[in-house]
């Protein structure tokens, strides 16, 4: 019997060692847990200030078996971009470089670095474990936190723009191979990070990652709010590839049925799980829908582009 | 090819030719004015391949000291260039590179800060990197500018040191002034700066095993990585001092070291300066002393480690002494003269010392200036 993408996933080696110092169900950890399996000892992590830096554990000790370079909030992705300059100038280019940060990091206060570095179509990988607010400091909102979640910032749910569609944005920069992730679909990441890795070129790669403590729920419940975040729409999994200028788009066969809007959960099925929605007001649902309608127009109209001949 | 070439250049290419002779291996930059001559001469040398490095056209100051910092401690040779606001809009990762140890060299040409926009010279910008924990040389001519980067790749890589370095030259004044310069001859800077061998971990894992750096540690911990920088900028004391002096064995030039003296055997009052200011300041006295005035210059060649013996020795014998600073912090007043009042103190040396602010944003420092400010000292 053939091996099973599972199997594969299973028995690829652990790079996240016991020991972190991340929170009791934290997707994060748990992202990079399968990230790495794809990926592999030949692997350098450059990390922004986020939660990877706190919960790689406390100096001497580090729970991350591979390297690990620690660097300003808004540096990542240049940082990267110089160290893969140097192997290859040495002849090393078979390291993978990545960039694992949050949404802080990387949507906000780094997203001119990593745009830079996706324009010049640096070999590297940029993920991001998007886990909606600035969670490390104490849950501030980011540029990523959708409309109405309270967040210290915003401890009333004040309304305040949308959500960056950050993949999308990325996928315009015309670069090899854009993805969205979610820590509730492990073996689809996990295929993801090994397309990537085949492909020469920027790679970015989007994993939505719930918080308990930041968002408010129980932290057994993380992988549950993480798959209703697809079941209802909130969060689309697909891919994106340009292919000598054309944008081959690819909705993941985990969203495939919520292209439909009638098969989807109702978003109140995902938000009452949630503390941050607590008391959630009308407007704040009306602001959600509109910016998911958004994205599957963003969605649709990327799977038009790609029929074209 | 073994030969030197004598050419007559700017300071902004005798900066690129001192990295290409240096072999850098990744160059990342951004433009600014006066900065930006010197990385497009490195770019177009590597497009063309008469240069074998990487050049990364970044998107802002930030991201190319964050590039070359990446590049360094991934076992790479690496440079960056800039000024004024460039210089500021990079700080954050300029003290990032002093504490992740990276050796990598910087030209900074001075320029006023804004607003109001002025693209002139003024020692201010490169002054605000002073306690970021870089090694600092100030370049009084093109040669020194060309010089002085080589040197800072072998000090700065010294394994008792293993800090970045920078490299000033005015705005201009040097920058877009064309000056004799001797190129040196290739073989001859490949035997004295040998290619950078990292004495620590490297960001590649065929070398080094897996290994975190800059992850969170306690302030007892912090402390001791700190103190480790401190150590590290005294050790540069004597590392400057043996680079000069083989760069004046092997190259037959002299810059000085820390600091470097002219006409002040027997002077009795001594004017302090850096860079471009220094060397006016000499040129001020050579007529001087041709017309009977006892009057010396030390050319601060380097502000980190701060030369602190070497200026209160000559302070001690002189009755007087003058500071020259183009810069200033507000509140305050000149910083070099600051930093030399503050090392009399220590020394116990009560010299007097006369602060003057001249030259900000680019005006002219003329010879009648320095002369004026000697002669009422004198009457």
């Amino acid at each position: 019997m053939s091996k099973t993408l599972l199997d594969e996933l299973i028995e690829a080696g652990e790079y996240v060692l016991p020991g972190t110092t991340a929170c009791p169900g934290c997707g994060s950890s748990l992202a990079l847990r399968y990230v790495l399996k794809a990926l592999g000892k030949d692997t350098i992590l450059v990390i922004p200030a986020c939660c990877a830096s706190v919960y790689q554990a406390i100096y001497p000790k580090v729970a991350f078996n591979v390297i690990t370079y620690n660097v300003a909030f808004a540096s990542a992705a240049a940082v990267a971009s110089g160290v893969r300059q140097a192997l290859d100038y040495k002849g090393y280019e078979d390291v993978n470089v990545v960039v694992w940060g949050g949404d802080g990091g990387l949507i906000d206060i780094g997203a001119a670095t990593v745009s830079g570095a996706a324009e010049r179509n640096e070999n590297i990988f940029v993920i991001c474990y998007d886990n909606e607010a600035y969670m490390n400091t104490g849950i501030q909102r980011s540029g990523s936190t959708p409309p109405g979640a309270r967040t210290t910032t915003t401890p009333l749910g004040k309304v305040v723009g949308f959500k960056k569609p950050m993949a999308f944005l990325m996928l315009l920069h015309g670069v090899p191979y854009v993805a969205t992730a979610n820590i509730a679909y492990p073996t689809d990441l996990y295929e993801k990070v090994k397309k990537g890795k085949a492909v020469k070129g920027f790679k970015f790669i989007h994993i939505f990652s719930p918080c308990p403590p930041g968002w408010r729920f129980d932290d057994s419940k993380t992988i549950e709010v993480a798959r209703l975040a697809v079941e209802t729409g909130y969060w689309i999994l697909w891919e994106g590839r340009n292919v000598e200028g054309k944008i081959e788009f690819k909705l993941s066969p985990q969203s495939k049925p919520y292209l439909d809007p009638s098969k989807r959960k109702p978003i109140e099925e995902f938000l009452k799980y949630q503390g941050r929605f607590r008391g959630f007001k009308e407007e704040s649902i009306r602001r959600i829908k509109e910016w998911m309608n958004i994205q599957w127009n963003l969605v649709k109209s990327m799977l038009r582009l790609s029929e074209e001949k | 090819m073994r030969m030197e070439i004598r050419d007559v250049i700017t300071g902004n290419d005798a900066a690129a030719w001192g990295a290409r002779l240096s072999r850098v291996e990744v160059i990342a930059a951004y433009p600014i004015t006066p900065q930006t001559t010197i990385v497009e001469k490195l770019s177009e040398w590597v497009d063309k391949g008469e240069f074998d490095a990487r050049f990364i056209a970044v998107e802002s100051e930030h991201s190319a000291m964050s590039a070359i910092i990446g590049a360094s401690a991934a076992g790479a040779r690496a440079f960056t260039a800039t000024s004024s606001q460039g210089l500021l809009y990079m700080m954050e990762m300029v003290s990032w590179a002093a504490g992740a140890r990276t050796p990598v060299v910087t030209a900074i040409v001075n320029r006023a800060l804004g607003p109001p926009w002025n693209i002139w010279t003024d020692q201010t910008d490169a002054l605000m990197a002073r306690d970021a924990g870089w090694i600092q040389f100030w370049a009084s001519n093109n040669q020194e500018v060309l010089d002085s980067i080589i040197q800072a790749y072998r000090v700065a890589e010294d394994k008792h040191v293993i800090l970045p370095a920078m490299v000033m030259l005015g705005g201009f004044v040097l920058s877009h002034t064309a000056m004799p310069v001797v190129i040196h001859d290739q073989e001859k800077v490949d035997e004295y700066l040998p290619p950078y061998d990292p004495p620590h971990y490297v960001l590649n894992p065929k070398i080094s095993k897996p290994f975190a750096y800059g992850n969170i540690l306690f302030p007892w911990d912090y402390a001791k990585v700190r103190l480790a920088i401190q150590k590290a900028m005294e050790n540069a004391v004597d590392v400057i001092k043996k680079a000069a002096k083989e760069f004046h064995e092997i190259f037959g030039i002299w810059h000085g070291d820390l600091i470097k003296e002219a006409y002040t055997d027997g002077a009795e009052i001594v004017i302090m300066g850096l860079g471009e200011v220094a060397e006016q300041a000499e040129a001020t006295v050579e007529h001087l002393r041709q017309n009977g005035l006892k009057v010396g210059v030390v050319k601060v060649r380097v502000t980190r480690p701060f030369p602190k013996r070497e200026i209160a020795k000559i302070a001690d014998n002189v009755s007087h002494v003058i500071v020259i600073d183009r810069n200033i912090s507000f509140g305050w007043g000149g910083i070099l003269a600051g930093e030399v009042k503050a090392t009399l103190h220590e020394y116990n040396v009560d010299t007097p010392v006369t602060a003057k602010i001249m030259g900000i944003g680019g005006d002219d420092i003329l010879p009648e200036h320095i002369e004026k400010i000697v002669k009422e000292l004198i009457k």
